[in-house]
């Protein structure tokens, strides 16, 4: 055989075989989760707050964690669509088209999606000092809602730029104000993919512990109030994680299990949405 | 009639002022945590010399002593390890989904790239304290002859390395698809393989984005905090192998949050450590992205 071929097939096989091995790895962290969290998953672990001496291997569970990080991250993201929607759609329908300065802002904001949650999570806790805001709901939401925010103008951006041009000459040739056009006839056309950007960004929030630790706090009470901290579910594995007893440990796989679990119905839901939704839209 | 309409103009001209207004917001996010963190670290900055914080490896705080670099070796070193070990590994499957699987293939494996993507960091390091640390104490170390509690750089790395796969793969395999089919039928039809008509012509076209591919998954490995922090060991000492522990930057300033109000001038230390890790960031991603839009823009 030449030598060439003999090449060609060494690095075939190379390649089908880093492939596998970084398809098996995903296979391996799913599993690994499944089988250490399994045993220790009950329904005391969902449904009950922890109770005195819990993270001595006393009874409870980590719902104070579940609840606080679905406030967290709902909270976070409704901050988000708030500010992204808006500049998504202005970036598209009222900056000039392809401008300098539009490119310059998406190239700003992509860099700002390279940020580390760990900086933003400094940054939320010097504005905290700065307003004199102790580590709270509020506080975590505030860091969260700056570490999804670039990536959820960014993927809307993205959607809101396939919407076709046509469509929306037709809507300023009857009349329409731009403002009209954006509400009544592009965030309808680009609903599916906003949904999904929303959902994509409320997987990062809940699954985010760098950014909530100085800024939000532990507490094994289900969050009242904004100004009081809030337990989250990263941050409670890593502290039932850091005790050495095994009872405590496999609550903390269990929990990650649990976040697991969240996350990938989360990521599922965006993309069945994604497909689901697209009967008003126009091609 | 023209004052209905009059009405519609102005909510139209209203809300275009606001939407600016927030988009300006958005965007100068960047600039003002750049300036909020200096202005936190000023005081540090100003009571210690620059090269002394970088380059000295004392780190007493409560002595007033804040040498980071043992710190900032623990962050190169743990990096350099995923990275030799996820770049040969991305950039083979990479090219595998791109030029030689079936489109049914690189259809499947796309949200798969995805999810592990989407997979909390926390996920990871459970993963790494249950899969990693026990293979790396009973296996790895033994074999080399040595001993290692397993909480080391090479379990940080490996760790960070199957984390900055998707980020990797993702951007390198955009660009090969970029590279025109045509470019790969002319190679074909001077006779060359499947693997040269890679070598020498796919590749010398996707290089520069494959290297900016690359630079953006350093910048992630660089950042990540809790995943590395559960598996690193956390001792502030200068490594001197992949087997010793380290405590990086991100991990640093992850576990100390609860004491830096009590030391004088300790949370200004932090918040330099969060500076620093901020520019370097900025840095990697602003050159990986100019190079990336460049390479799109000449290979079309």
């Amino acid at each position: 055989m030449e030598r060439r071929n003999v090449e060609e097939k060494i690095f075939k096989g190379l390649m089908r075989v880093s492939t596998l091995l970084i398809l098996f790895s995903l296979l391996l962290i799913l599993l690994t989760m499944a089988v250490k969290g399994l045993p220790f998953l009950s329904l005391a672990m969902i449904t009950q707050t922890p109770q005195g001496g819990y993270y001595l291997g006393k009874g409870g569970g980590i719902l104070n964690a579940i609840l606080g990080s679905l406030y967290l991250a709902g909270g976070a993201t409704f901050l988000a669509i708030l500010f992204s929607l808006p500049v998504a759609l202005y970036v598209n329908l009222y900056a000039r088209p392809d401008s300098r300065s539009v490119s310059l802002c998406r190239f700003i904001l992509d860099v700002l999606c390279g940020v580390p949650s760990i900086v933003y999570g400094a940054f939320g806790f010097t504005i905290m000092v700065f307003f004199g805001l102790r580590a709270s709901l509020l506080g975590g939401i505030l860091a969260i809602a700056l570490l999804i925010l670039p990536m959820m103008i960014r993927s809307m951006d993205e959607v809101i730029r396939l919407v076709p041009r046509e469509l929306l000459e037709s809507s300023y040739a009857l009349g329409a104000t731009r403002l009209e056009t954006a509400v009544k006839i592009v965030v309808r056309q680009s609903l599916p993919g906003i949904l999904t950007a929303v959902l994509i960004a409320l997987g990062r929030g809940i699954g985010d512990a760098a950014a909530v630790i100085f800024t939000t706090g532990f507490t094994d009470a289900i969050p009242t109030s904004l100004l009081r901290p809030a337990a989250t579910l990263p941050l409670a594995i890593f502290f039932q994680l850091s005790v050495p007893i095994r009872e405590v440990q496999g609550r903390a796989y269990a929990s990650a299990l649990i976040l697991t679990i969240l996350v990938l119905v989360i990521s599922l839901a965006a993309r069945l949405l994604s497909k689901k939704l697209t009967r008003h839209v126009v091609k | 009639m023209a004052n209905l309409l009059s009405r519609r103009r102005i909510k139209d001209i209203l809300a275009s002022k606001a939407m600016l207004l927030l988009t300006v917001t958005a965007v100068s996010i960047i600039f003002v945590m750049v300036v909020g963190l200096y202005l936190r670290s000023r005081p540090i900055l100003a009571s210690h010399s620059l090269t002394q914080l970088l380059f000295s490896s004392r780190w007493r705080p409560s002595q007033d002593e804040f040498g980071f670099l043992a710190f900032i070796l623990g962050t190169l070193w743990v990096t350099g390890v995923a990275v030799l070990i996820a770049v040969p590994l991305c950039l083979l499957s990479a090219i595998y989904l791109s030029e030689y699987a079936h489109s049914r293939i690189r259809e499947w494996s796309k949200p798969l790239i995805d999810i592990l993507a989407g997979i909390p960091s926390v996920v990871y390091g459970v993963w790494g304290i249950l899969v990693i640390v026990p293979l790396i104490k009973d296996y790895i170390a033994p074999f080399f002859g040595t001993f290692s509690t397993g909480y080391s750089i090479l379990a940080g790395g490996i760790v960070l390395a199957v984390m900055i796969f998707p980020v990797i793969i993702h951007v390198a395999l955009e660009i090969l698809r970029a590279v025109p089919l045509e470019v790969r039928e002319a190679s074909w039809a001077l006779g060359a393989t499947r693997w040269q008509t890679i070598k020498h012509v796919v590749m010398r076209k996707a290089m520069p984005g494959v290297a900016a591919a690359i630079v953006l998954g350093i910048s992630r490995a660089f950042g990540e905090t809790m995943a590395v922090l559960m598996v690193v060991g956390n001792v502030p000492r200068i490594p001197g192998s992949v087997l010793d522990p380290a405590y990086p930057l991100p991990a640093l300033i992850a576990n100390n949050y609860g004491e830096m109000l009590s030391i004088p001038l300790y949370d200004s230390a932090l918040m330099l450590a969060s500076l620093v890790l901020l520019l370097v960031i900025v840095i990697f991603n602003v050159l990986s992205r100019v190079i990336l839009v460049r390479v799109k823009r000449s290979i079309r």
